[in-house]
């Protein structure tokens, strides 16, 4: 009986945890249902993708009323996959996360911090699993409005500005989103996307379609960081704490693409977004400019964190380039880089918060010769540096491997040339950062630094130790993201 | 007509530099609006919008300017860059609505697909005569959950980052001590006060039949309770109902929401399943929607009173101007 509610129940019971953490005001309790709840949500999404698997796409009707009059869960592959990666990051991130929020966050803000923080795992959950289009807008509301609050609660007074600019941002995108939403039920009468899906192309042409689809390319663009919509960014990764930006860098950018694959290729279906309108050369021109206007960014930025928050724009740019080919390698370069890109981030987002335990600000000046004194955490960064970069071995490489390969079948082999190029300025920075790490002497500051705790070490070595296995081993990654291009090129209707 | 005067009010909402007379002109943009809505036939959501945005946010952002001054600092570059963002998107806005079906037009879409059957089944469904009730709470009740975690989301954000605990300085005047000398205020509240909370009673619970419901219904309730804080200080406000109480509040709300909906799963239906709560579905229906309504009222007043408490609490700016 309960399987047939793990759709509901994925996202319902860290949104009914979150007011619990509040009611019961412990700062251990509050970490503890968080903990408890994040890993039961990973097992939970493990076992919706093996089902998915097993018997393919499911669906549950809210409030026992049928899609679309009621509101609908619908599980397929692409979002059974997302759910896996947001939860397994939430999952590691608050594994990690008593040691760091202890010394990052005031403890009677403790509760409420666990709190914003579930809040924040149901809406991108939420976002991911729903099929109905206003229900995204409102579990967008929830992880954006946790999200500002999670952001300015670093430790930096910058911190209230980096969110208050994300919340500027996050909300022009989010009413973008709604418009583009509204515009779409006045012209197909309902709101759930499968149904959207079958009754769109008798009107696809129409104005008001063609404007809900530039609405809705543009408030998703806002929230997943496409270049030039990215300024909210940096700030925000820099300034947030370090559990936050580990997990936000892994997640929400993430649920966003997915958003933006789900309109694009479900809701509109590919035939219009990639062969009618000129969304593939306008993706493929900001994909190419975040690549490597971003890493050049990153290459001057002498802040770890904020240099790594340029990188996550640039690496957006690859995703969004899959997407522009058009192509299943691309797409499957796209998706299989989502999941991977979250893990390498996550994994380096963690590892500074190893570093930010000893110092208040992690530049290239602080991490001099650290190396040396926190030798696990900094061999960490840099399999997550070699992994930005691309290199065998790695995930990173696994992706750019697809992307190339789209690039090509679709006949831009310039493109997969500057996939390559772009590729040595990531080298650059992160060999920045090797350079400090081992090949200078310690200051004294760093000299009386310690290696982190294991309770921290542990979960950051897991996604460090991912990105190695699933850049050997790519039968799951590569696999499913290999089919669900083939689902998204197919569309799902 | 009413349109007209939307815009007018909102043009001078742009060009006004006095903040206060920007939040007295976005009272009179909510009015316009409510009263646009209420001609639109609208009316639960004009009663919102009137409660909201003509009431609270009103109360809010004053409590803000309290703290602030009212002057706005001159802007010091001018924004073209942003001007042609804005009217960039305005074109597209107006050529995308250019196609729109007419307004009541009975072939549109919107009138043809699932509109119908709410219009047609859900007083019988559900025996809830107000059709948007129904919709908001039962139909579409998932989103209402989901509307209801965001305001619980911003009640957290806001006594995260302000906090509302502290304590106030007793003073003659302003927030701690209220307006102890102002006898016409003093028994002018103290007569209006209980039917303001009578009658978000009677918005919560004739909600099934009318317009109003549980967001309404939290709003004038938590306005009572400002209204009074005002009038006989935050002291005596915070010691009628407790910081610590409205924290608890704010989570409660949601908790109900969410917990009849695991009620409807364990009684063997789908979550948020009103059906399976009673022998008959509809009177299972009608307690579903009596429960969810009360969690949307307890967390909207709780929120309320916790933002109202995290502005009034804070100590004024030395520098400020009023």
């Amino acid at each position: 009986m309960i399987a047939h509610h793990l759709p509901a129940l994925q996202v319902v019971v860290p949104l009914l945890a979150a007011p619990l953490c509040v009611m019961l005001r412990g700062a251990r309790a509050a970490w503890l249902i968080a903990l408890g709840v994040s890993w039961a949500m990973f097992i939970v999404a493990g076992s919706l993708l093996a089902r998915v698997l097993r018997e393919g796409v499911i669906s549950y009707a809210l409030g026992s009323w049928e899609p679309p009059w009621g509101i609908e869960y619908r599980v397929d592959l692409l979002n059974a996959f997302v759910v896996v990666l947001v939860s397994l990051v939430g999952a590691l991130v608050i594994s990690y996360s008593r040691e760091s929020v202890d010394h990052e966050v005031r403890r009677e803000q403790h509760y409420l911090f666990y709190a914003a923080y579930l809040l924040c795992l149901a809406g991108l959950l939420g976002i991911a699993i729903t099929g109905d289009a206003f229900n995204v807008f409102v579990f967008l509301e929830i992880s954006s409005l946790s999200t500002y609050v999670l952001i300015a609660l670093g430790r930096d007074r910058r911190a209230l500005t980096a969110s208050y600019q994300y919340l500027i941002m996050g909300t022009i995108g989010a009413t973008f989103i709604v418009i583009g939403v509204g515009l779409l039920y006045l012209m197909t009468g309902t709101l759930n996307m499968h149904d959207l899906a079958q009754r769109l192309p008798a009107v696809e042409h129409t104005r008001p379609v063609l404007a809900a689809l530039a609405f809705l390319t543009v408030g998703i663009s806002l929230k997943l960081a496409l270049f030039p919509l990215h300024l909210w960014l940096p700030n925000a990764y820099a300034f947030a704490p370090s559990v936050v930006t580990a997990f936000l860098a892994a997640t929400a950018t993430k649920v966003a693409v997915y958003l933006l694959l789900r309109f694009y290729f479900t809701v509109f279906g590919a035939p219009l977004v990639l062969g009618e309108m000129p969304l593939p050369e306008i993706l493929l021109a900001l994909s190419l400019a975040a690549m490597f206007a971003m890493s050049t960014v990153a290459i001057f930025q002498d802040d770890v964190k904020r240099m790594l928050a340029y990188s996550s724009v640039a690496q957006i740019g690859y995703i969004t380039l899959g997407v522009s080919t058009g192509t299943a390698a691309g797409l499957t370069g796209t998706v299989v880089h989502l999941f991977n890109h979250g893990i390498t981030k996550g994994s380096l987002f963690l590892l500074l918060g190893c570093m930010a335990m000893g110092m208040r600000r992690i530049t290239l000046q602080h991490i001099r010769g650290i190396g040396r004194i926190m030798p696990l955490t900094t061999f960490g960064v840099v399999v997550g540096g070699l992994s930005l970069i691309g290199v065998p071995l790695t995930v990173g490489f696994v992706s750019k491997w697809y992307l190339v390969l789209g690039a090509l079948e679709r006949g831009w082999w310039w493109v997969a040339a500057l996939i390559l190029a772009s590729s040595l300025l990531a080298v650059v920075y992160v060999w920045r950062i090797v350079e400090a790490a081992y090949f200078k002497a310690p200051g004294e500051q760093v000299a009386k630094l310690r290696e982190a705790p294991l309770s921290m070490l542990v979960p950051a070595w897991v996604l460090v130790v991912a990105t190695l296995y699933f850049g050997v081993d790519t039968r799951f990654t590569a696999g499913v993201a290999a089919r669900v291009a083939e689902l998204l090129l197919g569309g799902f209707r | 007509m009413l349109l007209v005067l939307l815009l007018a009010s909102a043009l001078a909402i742009v060009r006004a530099r006095n903040l206060f007379a920007v939040v007295v002109l976005s009272g009179i943009y909510s009015f316009i609006m409510a009263t646009q809505l209420t001609v639109l036939d609208a009316v639960d959501v004009a009663m919102t919008e009137a409660s909201v945005g003509a009431g609270i946010s009103t109360v809010l952002l004053l409590g803000t300017l309290y703290l602030t001054g009212s002057e706005e600092a001159a802007p010091g570059h001018r924004p073209i860059l942003p001007l042609l963002v804005a009217l960039a998107t305005a074109g597209i806005l107006i050529y995308g609505t250019l196609g729109i079906p007419v307004f009541g037009d009975p072939s549109g879409a919107i009138h043809q697909h699932v509109a119908p059957r709410y219009l047609q089944e859900a007083v019988e469904a559900t025996g809830i005569p107000n059709v948007v009730t129904a919709v908001l709470a039962s139909y579409r009740g998932y989103d209402t959950l989901g509307e209801t975690t965001v305001i619980f989301t911003a009640g957290i954000g806001v006594i995260l980052l302000l906090g509302i605990g502290r304590r106030v300085r007793e003073r003659a005047q302003g927030p701690g001590g209220g307006m102890q000398e102002y006898l016409v205020l003093r028994v002018i509240a103290k007569l209006l006060i209980p039917f303001a909370l009578l009658f978000a009673l009677y918005v919560q619970f004739h909600g099934d039949f009318g317009p109003g419901g549980g967001f309404q219904a939290g709003v004038i309730l938590a306005a009572g309770v400002i209204f009074y804080a005002v009038i006989f200080g935050l002291t005596k406000a915070q010691k009628l109902v407790p910081p610590r109480l409205v924290e608890i509040l704010v989570a409660l709300g949601v908790a109900v929401y969410a917990l009849v909906g695991a009620l409807g799963l364990m009684l063997g239906g789908n979550y948020l399943d009103y059906f399976v709560l009673d022998h008959d579905p509809v009177h299972g229906q009608h307690r579903g929607v009596f429960w969810v309504e009360a969690g949307v009222c307890i967390t909207v007043a709780g929120v309320m009173l916790a933002i109202f408490y995290a502005f009034a609490g804070r100590r004024r700016r030395p520098d400020s101007r009023s």
